[in-house]
C-alpha cells in the first residue's frame, strides 16, 4: 500500500497554492495595467506601424514560456544586465517572467474587444466631445466586464505554465515552488498519482477563479445591459 | 481601475516577505534533491546556523554553469573532472569531497540482454551488441558524464545507435527513468533517485557493485573574487558543516526503506 | 451666434457631390431624401464627424452643437450618469444632469441603467444629454426611425421644446408627416445633390423637381 503523500498532510501544499496564486495574480495585475491601455491604444489609435504591431502582438500570444524564462534568466542572472538586483530565483523573478508571457495575450485580446466596441462608440463619443485618450478610457471602462475575458485568458496561461517559472524561480522548496513546478517535480520522481492529484488541485483553483469571474460578469451584464 | 491597482499593491507588497531571512543559494543536482537528502540535511543546518539554504536542482552541467554565472553561492554536484577544471579556471574555490553513492544500471527485470552482474563495462558491451533499448540522460549532467565514461571504457560509441536502440531524453534523471519505464529499456541512474522513484513498472536493478560505478559528490564555493555578491561566510558555513563530523553523521543517517544512500568521505 | 453654417463646394467621396449651401438661424430645417441620398453623411459633415473630401464647411463663430443619432449609444451606467458624462466632457457642471432628465420626463428613471431602457426612453435620454449642453444647433439623424407612434410623439414634443428654447433644429428624416409637424423649410437631397430647398408647405404641395414629386408620392402613396 502506498503511503499517504506527506505533501498533503503538512502546510506545504497550502504554501505552494498560495504562492502560485500570488505570483500569477500579481503577473495578471501588472500585465493588465500595461496591457489594457496598450490594447486600447492599438484599437483606437491610427499611426504608422500599427498593423505590424498588431500582427507581432498576436504572434507573441504564442510565446513559448521556456523562451520567456530563458530571456528573463539571462537578464536577471548575476552576469546579466539586471543582475545587481539579485532577483533571480525569487518570486519577483517569476512575476516578471509571467507578466512578459501574458502581456501580449491581454493586450491582443483587449485590442480586439476595444476595437469592436469602438465601432459602436466612436461617433457618439466624438459627438460629445470625447477624443483620444479620454474616449479610449471611456470605452475601456464601459466594456470592463467583457475585458474580464481577456484578463482570464492571461490568468489561465500564467497559472498553467511551468517553463518560465521553473527556469527563473528554480523550483526552490518553500521559496519558489508553485503548483506547476511541484507537478513537474513529482512527475520526474515517478510519483504520477501525486502529480495528477496536484494537477487536479490546480485545475480546481483555476475553475473556481473562472467561475467567480463569470458570475461577476453575468451579474454586471444583467445590471448594466 | 482602482480595484485592480489595490489588488496589485497587496500582492506585490506580500511578495518581498520571502526575502527577509539570511539565506544562500545552492546549485545542486536532481539526484540529491529528489532523493530527499536535502530535506533531511538542511533543517539540521538551518537550526544550527539560522541560514536558510535555497536549493536549485539541475543537471550537474547546468548547476556548474549557474555557479559560473554567479547565480548561486555554492555548488553541490558530482562530476569530479569538470569540478576540478572549473576550480583550476578560478570559477570556484574551496572544493571539498563530501560523500559518494553509486550508480546502478536498471533494466527489465527479465534482463533479456543477459547483461546482469557486477561488471558495468561488460554489461554495456552486451547491451550494444544485442542492441537492447538504452535510455540516456543526454543532458551533460554528472550522471550523463559518468555514463559516457563507461561507454568509452567499453570501447563503444553509443552515438552509432542514436535513433535506434540508444535514446537520449535530454532531461533529468526522473523523466529519463519515466521514459525507460515506459519503453522497458535499460538506463544508468544513481541509486538515490532510483530508491525514491515510484513509477518503476517492470524495471529492476541489473548491474550494481562495480567500483567504476562509484559516484563522487563535491561541494565548492563560487569564487567571491569573480562574483563579489557571493555570500562567502554563509557558503563556507555550509561547506564546513557538510564536511564536519556532525554533517557526516547527518549524511550517513539519511535512509530510504532502511537503506543508506550516501556515504560521507572519511 | 454661431450660425450661419456655410458649406462651400463641400463633397464627401462620391456620396455627397460638391454642394454649397447656408444653414441660417431661425427656421427648423428638415433634410429629406430617400435612403442612400446622403442625408446621414451630410449631417455628419455639418456636425464635424466627417471631414469633407473637398470644399469647406465653416461656422460663422465657434459654438456648441449637438447630435442625436438614429440609434443612440449609451454608456453602461445609469441614465443620470450618462447625462453627467456628457456634461463632464463638455466641462460643465454635472449637477445640471437631473434638470435635463426632468425636461425629457425621465427623472423617475434617473438611476436605471441606461442600456435597459426602452428604445423611446433611450432616445429621450439622448435628447436629455443634448439638452444639458444647451447647444445652439441640434442635429437629429432620423431620431424616430425605430420608434412606435407614441414614443415618436414624445420625441417630437421634446424637439419642439428645443425649438422653443431657441435651439436651431436640423433634422434628417424621410417621414413627411414629421417634416410637416416639426419643419419650417426642407432641403431635398437626391443622390448626393441638393435638388430643392423650399418651405415645407411649398415642397409638399408643389415640388419643383420630378424626383421630389416621385419621392413624395412614394412616401405618401395614399395621397394621390
Amino acid at each position: 500500500m502506498q503511503e499517504f503523500p506527506e505533501i498533503l498532510l503538512d502546510g506545504r501544499l497550502w504554501q505552494i497554492v498560495l504562492l502560485s496564486l500570488q505570483v500569477s495574480l500579481s503577473a495578471v495585475a501588472l500585465a493588465t495595467c500595461a496591457g489594457l491601455p496598450l490594447g486600447a491604444a492599438l484599437a483606437v489609435g491610427r499611426f504608422r506601424g500599427r498593423d505590424s504591431l498588431i500582427v507581432v502582438l498576436n504572434a507573441l500570444m504564442g510565446l513559448p514560456p521556456v523562451v520567456v524564462g530563458l530571456f528573463v534568466y539571462m537578464a536577471l542572472s548575476r552576469a546579466g544586465p539586471l543582475g545587481a538586483f539579485g532577483l533571480l530565483f525569487t518570486p519577483g523573478a517569476m512575476v516578471i517572467a509571467q507578466t512578459i508571457l501574458i502581456l501580449p495575450i491581454i493586450a491582443a485580446l483587449s485590442r480586439q474587444a476595444v476595437e469592436d466596441a469602438w465601432r459602436e462608440y466612436d461617433e457618439q463619443l466624438r459627438s460629445l466631445g470625447a477624443h483620444g485618450l479620454r474616449a479610449a478610457l471611456t470605452v475601456l471602462w464601459d466594456i470592463r466586464f467583457s475585458l474580464l475575458t481577456s484578463v482570464l485568458a492571461g490568468l489561465g496561461r500564467a497559472s498553467a505554465e511551468v517553463g518560465a517559472v521553473m527556469i527563473v524561480g528554480g523550483n526552490i522548496e518553500g521559496v519558489t515552488r508553485v503548483m506547476t513546478t511541484a507537478i513537474a517535480l513529482e512527475t520526474s520522481k515517478g510519483d504520477l498519482p501525486l502529480a495528477l492529484g496536484l494537477g487536479l488541485v490546480l485545475m480546481t483553483i483555476v475553475l473556481v477563479l473562472n467561475a467567480a469571474a463569470y458570475l461577476v460578469k453575468e451579474a454586471a451584464q444583467r445590471r448594466y445591459g | 481601475m482602482g480595484f485592480i491597482a489595490k489588488i496589485a499593491c497587496a500582492l506585490l507588497v506580500a511578495l518581498p516577505a520571502f526575502g527577509q531571512q539570511r539565506y544562500i543559494t545552492v546549485a545542486s543536482t536532481t539526484s540529491t534533491e529528489q532523493s530527499g537528502l536535502f530535506r533531511h540535511l538542511l533543517p539540521i543546518f538551518e537550526r544550527k546556523t539560522g541560514i536558510q539554504v535555497r536549493v536549485v536542482a539541475l543537471g550537474t552541467g547546468q548547476a556548474l554553469d549557474m555557479g559560473k554565472r554567479g547565480d548561486a553561492d555554492v555548488a553541490f554536484v558530482h562530476d569530479r573532472a569538470a569540478e576540478e577544471k572549473l576550480v583550476a579556471d578560478g570559477f570556484f574555490v574551496e572544493r571539498r569531497e563530501v560523500m559518494y553513492n553509486d550508480f546502478i544500471i536498471v533494466g527489465p527485470k527479465s534482463d533479456p540482454a543477459r547483461a546482469g552482474g557486477r561488471d558495468a563495462v561488460a554489461a554495456l558491451i552486451t547491451l550494444a551488441e544485442t542492441k537492447m533499448p538504452f535510455v540516456s540522460r543526454g543532458d551533460k549532467s554528472g550522471t550523463h558524464a559518468a555514463e559516457l565514461r563507461l561507454w568509452k571504457e567499453a570501447g563503444v560509441d553509443p552515438a552509432q545507435g542514436r535513433g535506434a536502440w540508444y535514446r537520449e531524453t535530454g532531461s533529468g534523471m526522473g523523466p529519463t527513468l519515466n521514459t525507460a519505464s515506459g519503453m522497458n529499456a535499460y538506463a544508468l541512474t544513481d541509486r538515490g533517485t532510483w530508491l525514491s522513484f515510484k513509477n518503476r513498472g517492470e524495471l529492476g536493478i541489473v548491474v550494481q557493485g562495480d567500483k567504476r560505478l562509484f559516484n563522487q559528490y563535491g561541494v565548492m564555493l563560487v569564487s567571491p573574487a569573480k562574483h563579489r555578491h557571493v555570500k562567502k561566510a554563509e557558503g563556507m558555513a555550509l561547506i564546513n558543516w557538510l564536511t564536519s563530523a556532525e554533517g557526516r553523521r547527518a549524511i550517513a543517517g539519511f535512509k530510504i526503506d532502511g537503506e543508506q544512500l550516501f556515504f560521507p568521505e572519511e | 451666434m454661431m450660425l450661419p453654417l456655410e458649406l462651400r463646394a463641400a463633397s464627401f467621396r462620391d456620396i455627397i457631390k460638391p454642394l454649397s449651401l447656408q444653414i441660417e438661424a431661425g427656421p427648423s430645417t428638415i433634410i429629406l431624401g430617400a435612403n442612400g441620398a446622403g442625408k446621414s453623411v451630410l449631417m455628419r459633415l455639418m456636425h464635424g464627424l466627417l471631414a469633407p473630401s473637398s470644399g469647406t464647411i465653416a461656422w460663422r463663430r465657434p459654438g456648441r452643437h449637438a447630435m442625436v443619432f438614429q440609434r443612440p449609444v449609451m454608456l453602461r451606467c445609469s441614465a443620470l450618469a450618462n447625462v453627467a458624462y456628457a456634461l463632464r466632457v463638455a466641462g460643465e457642471d454635472e449637477t445640471l444632469a437631473m434638470g435635463a432628465l426632468k425636461e425629457v420626463g425621465l427623472a423617475q428613471l434617473a438611476d436605471r441603467p441606461a442600456r435597459v431602457l426602452s428604445g423611446g426612453e433611450q432616445q429621450r435620454l439622448a435628447l436629455a444629454r443634448a439638452w444639458a449642453l444647451h447647444p445652439e444647433v441640434l442635429f437629429l439623424d432620423e431620431p424616430t426611425a425605430n420608434l412606435d407612434p407614441s414614443a415618436t410623439r414624445e420625441i417630437e414634443t421634446i424637439i419642439r421644446a428645443f425649438d422653443a428654447a431657441g435651439t436651431k433644429i436640423v433634422m434628417a428624416t424621410h417621414n413627411l408627416g414629421q417634416a410637416r409637424r416639426l419643419g419650417d423649410e426642407v432641403i431635398y437631397l437626391h443622390q448626393g445633390r441638393v435638388l430643392e430647398r423650399a418651405s415645407v408647405d411649398q415642397f409638399l404641395s408643389r415640388p419643383a423637381s420630378a424626383e421630389a414629386a416621385a419621392f413624395i408620392k412614394g412616401e405618401l402613396p395614399w395621397v394621390s
